[in-house]
């Protein structure tokens, strides 16, 4: 029987002070994904964004849980976007949306 | 629950808006303890204001010494003078005579070596077992991996994985700190450990090199330092006064 794959949720927070958007945020992630892990693992970490709060510059993103140290290395290595200084804080990780967000409660 | 340490946060001194917003930061990313590093010169004034600052935060505060040497004598000299003064001496070993009088001195708690030029990275296998005997740690600060682009961060990655193989051989204590200086450049110390996983450090090796191993030196010093310590493994206890 095929195993359904596990998936962790990580809460984002950029410090930047430039305008952000969805796409934006996403592109820098996985481009930091990318330019750590190559083309190989960044199709394994299996990024998704689920949920962008502007007003707080709070996001939430799924991966693989398998790639979650990567993925975390990846962001913990991201020091600008869009060729500005900024950085990108985990605030929380969690296998499910509803304890990620009792977890980190302003998200 | 864990107790992180980040050891080195270059704190500007002369701007302590500055200061304290990189200290509220550390503690806001779940550091108990941080590592301030301070001049030979720096006053005692200075210090009770980060104390201050750092007390406000909810964070302990550590003194701090980084000795950059160019002989063994100046080193030898500069340990004499100010190993009293402060809790954590580190010493960046720009020569390998340096490296190798600090790896053996019981003075020295961290070793740092250089991140542009890898040449000047001396922490080998003899370098290992010196530190090993006389208890100092080998230092690995995060920002310059932050900071260094393609080549330039490949090698130094590829140089931390072997140092990293040759500390753990020897049992030498690794500490990760930020080196940060500024907030930026800080980070979480789950993200440092994750961080620390790309040159091969296990993820239970990097908390602790940013737990444990931070916690012991300082408190290990801490004790050295009180006026209770008489010699390793002897201390006052009690003292008797006459009335």
């Amino acid at each position: 029987m095929l195993k359904r794959e596990k998936r962790r949720y990580l809460a984002l927070e950029v410090v930047s002070e430039q305008p952000l958007n969805e796409q934006t945020v996403l592109d820098t992630v996985q481009s930091s994904v990318h330019r750590l892990f190559g083309e190989y693992g960044a199709s394994q970490a299996n990024l998704k964004l689920i949920k962008f709060i502007p007003e707080k510059r709070q996001f939430v993103i799924r991966c693989s849980h398998k790639a979650l140290e990567r993925v975390r290395a990846a962001i913990a290595s991201t020091t600008e976007i869009n060729g500005k200084t900024a950085a990108i804080h985990v605030l929380g990780v969690s296998g499910t949306l509803k304890a990620l967000s009792k977890k980190t409660r302003n998200i | 629950m864990k107790r992180f340490a980040d050891l080195h946060l270059r704190v500007p001194l002369k701007n302590l808006h500055q200061a304290e917003s990189m200290i509220r930061k550390a503690s806001e990313l779940g550091y108990n303890l941080v590592g301030i590093a301070l001049s030979p010169h720096a006053t005692r004034e200075q210090i009770s204001q980060l104390r201050h600052i750092c007390s406000d935060a909810k964070v302990d505060f550590v003194t701090r010494v980084n000795f950059s040497p160019r002989t063994p004598n100046e080193l030898l000299y500069s340990l004499r003078r100010y190993r009293r003064k402060f809790e954590i001496v580190a010493v960046r070993c720009h020569t390998k005579d340096v490296a190798r009088q600090a790896a053996k001195d019981r003075r020295v708690d961290l070793l740092q070596f250089s991140v542009t030029s890898l040449r000047k990275r001396f922490f080998d296998e003899a370098e290992a077992e010196l530190a090993s005997q006389a208890l100092s740690s080998l230092e690995i600060e995060l920002t310059p991996m932050l900071q260094l682009t393609s080549f330039s961060r490949v090698r130094l990655l590829s140089s931390l994985r072997r140092e990293v193989a040759t500390a753990e051989r020897f049992k030498v204590p690794i500490m990760i700190s930020s080196g940060a200086t500024n907030e930026l450049f800080m980070r979480g110390p789950r993200d440092y450990a994750a961080l620390a996983t790309l040159f091969d450090l296990p993820m239970s090796s990097a908390l602790r090199a940013l737990s444990d191993n931070p916690w012991v030196t300082v408190e290990r010093n801490r004790k050295k330092l009180s006026a209770d310590y008489v010699a390793p493994g002897i201390h006052v206890v009690g003292r008797k006064t006459d009335a």
